[in-house]
C-alpha cells in the first residue's frame, strides 16, 4: 500500500482529481445551504440578490449576516481537518486531532492567560499567542509519549494528551475564576463556535492560515516518506527531523490560529482525515487538499445542523462535533488494533 | 533451612515499615484537619477548638467551629477517601496509573448529570448526587460496552472512556454557557471541585458510600492484587476475574461519583493517590487503605493552602489540579521510562 503512495498509478490520479472535485461540489452546495438556512428560512430569490449586494428585505439582510460566519466556519473547518491530516501523518498515529492531544487546549489556556493577566486586546496578538500555546502544548505531548520504549504509541499519545487537557483546563479555570468580569465571555468561546464572527475577527487569522497551509502542503510528500518509516525514510534522503518540524509548524499555526478565531473545537482533525483515506487512497498529496475541503463541509454541516436542532437558540459547532466525533473516535478504536500499547 | 526465618524477618519487617507508612498518612489527614479547625479568616487556640466540639459554650467560635469549619473539614476528607480509593481500584484493575475515573470519563459523567442537574433543572441536594452517581454508573456501563470486543481489553477501555471523556466536558462547556450569570459562577465552581459551604449532612453520603463501596473493595482486596499481575495470572490463581472485575468497578464507580456530587470532580485526587500512596509505602500490600489516606490527605491540605495560604481564596480543585500537572507529567516521563505500571 505504501509504494502506491510515491508513485501513484495514472488512473488512481485522476479518479482522485474526480473525487477532490466532487468534494469541492459539495463545499459549495454546504455553503449555499449555510447561508440560506438559520432561525430565519431564506429563499432562493433573497439568497441570489443577497449575494449580489443587496439588503432590502429581512431575507436579504440575514443572509448579509450570515456570509463572515459561514467564511470564518468553512476556514475553520478547513485548518482544523489539514491541520489534523497532518498530525496524524507526522506521529503515525490514528488518533491524532488537535483536541484530544491538547494542542487546542494549550491554545486556549494561552489566550486566557494573556486575555486575564496582560490585557491582550488585539486579534494578532490572541492569535500569536494561540500559535505559542499551540506549540508548547504540541512539543510537550510528543515528548512525553515518545519517551521510554516503544515511541509515541497511540495510547500513550491519547493518554498523555487526556491528562495534558484536563491539567491545562485546570489551569485555565483557575485563571478565569477570580475574573468575574471576563469569565462569562471566554465560557462562551470555550466551547469553541463560530457564531456572532464579523470579518474584522477573520482578517487577522488569516495570513496565518496561508502560512500554516502552506507550510502543510509543502510537507506532504515528506509525510509520504515518513509514512514508510523514519529507517526508511532517511535511507530515502529525506531528513527526518527536518520534515517533522516543518510539518509540525504547518499543523500548529493552523490549530493555533483557529483556536484563536473560534475557540477550541475537537474531532474535526480526527474525523475528516480518515474519511479522506478511505475516499483518496494513502497519498498525503491528495489526503491533505481533500482534508481541508471534507473538513470545512464537516464544520459547515456541523453549524447548519446546530443552527436547526435548537432554533430559534443556536448549539456551537464545538458540541455538534464533539457528539459527531465521538463516535467515529471510539470505531476507530473498535475497528483498529491501536491498542496494542 | 535458615532461608525460613529471614523470609519470616522480611515480612515482619515489611510488616511494620507498611504500619510505620499508614500512621504517618493518618497523621497527616489529621494535622491537616486540626489546621482548617483552627485556621480560617480568624485563629483559633487549639484549646477553644476542643473546647466547642465537645460541646462547652464558647459564644461566636462555637459557630465558626461547628457550623462552618467542621463539615467542611469532614466533608473534605471523606470525599478525598473516596476519590483516593476509586481511584486506586481502577489503576491496580486497568494496570495503567493514567487510567483514573478522572481521565476515562467516570467523573465527567457524574459531572455532566450534577451540572444538568443544577441548571436546567434546578435541582439541589441528595437529587444531584443520585443523579451524579447514577451517571457514572451508567457511564462507566456505556464504556465497557463500547470497549468489549470478545472481552473489554484494559487499553481499548482507555482510549473509548477518553473519547467519552471528551464528548461529556463538551455538552458540560455547552450546559455552563445556557446557565444563567448569577449560577454561572457556581456552576463554574462547583465544577472544578469545591468543599465551599460544605454541610454536616453531606457528609452522610459520604461515609455510606464509604462503608458499603469501600467494604465491598477491602473485601474483593486480594483478587485485586493478583488481577494486578495481569488476568490469566489471576485466574490461574483461582480469581473468578469477571466477577471481580464487575465488583471492582461498580464499587470504584460508586465511591468516585458519590464523592463528585458532593464535592464536585476534585481534579486528579483520584489519579494522583495511588501512585503518591505506592511511592511511600514501596509496594508492600494493598494499597487501597494508603491510597484513600492520601486522598484524604490531599483534598484537606489543598482545600487549606487554597483557603488560607493563596493570596485569592481557591476552591479546592483548581489548587489539586495545579499541584497535580507537574507529578503527572513527572509520572508519564518517568513510567514511560521504565516501563513499569503503578
Amino acid at each position: 500500500m505504501a509504494d502506491v503512495s510515491i508513485l501513484p498509478a495514472r488512473s488512481g490520479g485522476s479518479r482522485r482529481l474526480v473525487r477532490l472535485g466532487a468534494l469541492l461540489g459539495l463545499l459549495v452546495l454546504c455553503v449555499l445551504l449555510s447561508l440560506g438556512f438559520g432561525a430565519r428560512l431564506t429563499g432562493w430569490a433573497d439568497l441570489r440578490a443577497a449575494l449580489t449586494g443587496q439588503v432590502e428585505t429581512m431575507g436579504q439582510a440575514a443572509v448579509a449576516s450570515r456570509v463572515p460566519r459561514t467564511a470564518l466556519a468553512a476556514l475553520a473547518g478547513a485548518s482544523l481537518g489539514m491541520a489534523g491530516a497532518v498530525m496524524q501523518g507526522l506521529t503515525r498515529n490514528p488518533l491524532a486531532d488537535p483536541g484530544i492531544l491538547g494542542v487546542n487546549a494549550g491554545a486556549a489556556l494561552a489566550v486566557v492567560v494573556g486575555l486575564a493577566t496582560f490585557g491582550l486586546d488585539t486579534s494578532g496578538a490572541y492569535v500569536r499567542t494561540a500559535i505559542f500555546g499551540a506549540a508548547v502544548a504540541a512539543a510537550g505531548v510528543y515528548t512525553i509519549a515518545s519517551l521510554g520504549a516503544g515511541g509515541a504509541t497511540p495510547l500513550k499519545l491519547a493518554l498523555g494528551g487526556a491528562a495534558l487537557t484536563a491539567a491545562l483546563t485546570s489551569l485555565t479555570t483557575a485563571v478565569i475564576l477570580p475574573r468575574g468580569d471576563i469569565s462569562g465571555l471566554v465560557q462562551s468561546w470555550l466551547v469553541g463556535g463560530v457564531g456572532g464572527a464579523t470579518w474584522g475577527r477573520i482578517a487577522p487569522v488569516l495570513p496565518f492560515l496561508g502560512f500554516g497551509a502552506i507550510f502543510s502542503l509543502l510537507s506532504a510528500r515528506k509525510l509520504n516518506l515518513l509514512a514508510l518509516g523514519d529507517d526508511t525514510a532517511a535511507s530515502l534522503g529525506e531528513s527526518v527531523w527536518q520534515a517533522r518540524i516543518l510539518a509540525a509548524a504547518g499543523a500548529v499555526t493552523l490549530c493555533g490560529a483557529t483556536t484563536a478565531a473560534c475557540g477550541p473545537i475537537g474531532f474535526v482533525g480526527l474525523v475528516v482525515p480518515h474519511l479522506c483515506r478511505l475516499l483518496l487512497g494513502v497519498d498525503y498529496r491528495a489526503i491533505l487538499p481533500g482534508s481541508a475541503l471534507a473538513g470545512a463541509v464537516l464544520l459547515l454541516l456541523a453549524d447548519i445542523a446546530g443552527r436547526l436542532v435548537a432554533r430559534p437558540a443556536e448549539l456551537d459547532v464545538g458540541i455538534v462535533t464533539a457528539f459527531v466525533g465521538a463516535p467515529v473516535f471510539i470505531w476507530i478504536v473498535r475497528r483498529k488494533r491501536v491498542t496494542a500499547l | 533451612m535458615s532461608v525460613i526465618p529471614n523470609i519470616a524477618g522480611l515480612r515482619r519487617r515489611n510488616g511494620r515499615k507498611r504500619h510505620v507508612a499508614i500512621a504517618t498518612l493518618a497523621c497527616l489527614v489529621l494535622l491537616g484537619t486540626a489546621l482548617t479547625l483552627s485556621i480560617g479568616q480568624s485563629v483559633t487556640t487549639p484549646l477553644a477548638v476542643i473546647a466547642s466540639l465537645t460541646g462547652q459554650e464558647t459564644g461566636g467560635e462555637a459557630f465558626t467551629i461547628r457550623v462552618l469549619r467542621l463539615p467542611r473539614a469532614l466533608v473534605a476528607a471523606l470525599a478525598g477517601m473516596c476519590f483516593g480509593m476509586g481511584g486506586v481500584a481502577f489503576q491496580t484493575l486497568l494496570r495503567n496509573p493514567l487510567a483514573s475515573p478522572d481521565i476515562i470519563g467516570i467523573s465527567a459523567g457524574a459531572s455532566t448529570a450534577a451540572v444538568f442537574c443544577i441548571v436546567v433543572l434546578q435541582l439541589s441536594g441528595a437529587a444531584v448526587s443520585v443523579a451524579a452517581v447514577a451517571a457514572g454508573l451508567g457511564v462507566a456501563l456505556l464504556i465497557y460496552l463500547l470497549a468489549w470486543k470478545g472481552g473489554a481489553a484494559g487499553a481499548r477501555l482507555i482510549l473509548v472512556g477518553i473519547g467519552i471523556a471528551a464528548m461529556l466536558q463538551s455538552f458540560t462547556a455547552y450546559l455552563l454557557t445556557q446557565a444563567p450569570s448569577w449560577s454561572l459562577q457556581q456552576a463554574l465552581r462547583w465544577m472544578t471541585g469545591s468543599v465551599n459551604g460544605a454541610q454536616l449532612d453531606q457528609a452522610l453520603p459520604l461515609a455510606g458510600a464509604l462503608l458499603v463501596f469501600g467494604g465491598a473493595l477491602f473485601a474483593m482486596g486480594r483478587d485485586l492484587e493478583a488481577l494486578r499481575m495481569g488476568e490469566e495470572m489471576a485466574a490461574g490463581l483461582g480469581v473468578r476475574t469477571g466477577l471481580a472485575r464487575i465488583t471492582v468497578t461498580c464499587a470504584a464507580v460508586g465511591l468516585v461519583a458519590t464523592a463528585t456530587a458532593a464535592t464536585g470532580p476534585v481534579a486528579f485526587v483520584a489519579f494522583l493517590a495511588g501512585p503518591i500512596a505506592a511511592r511511600v509505602l514501596r509496594r508492600a500490600g494493598s494499597l487501597l487503605l494508603p491510597a484513600a489516606l492520601t486522598g484524604a490527605a490531599l483534598v484537606v491540605v489543598a482545600d487549606f493552602v487554597g483557603q488560607v495560604v493563596l493570596p485569592a481564596r481557591y476552591p479546592v480543585g483548581i489548587v489539586t489540579g495545579v499541584l497535580g500537572a507537574p507529578y503527572l507529567l513527572y509520572l508519564i516521563v518517568r513510567d514511560n521510562r521504565t516501563g513499569t505500571a503503578l
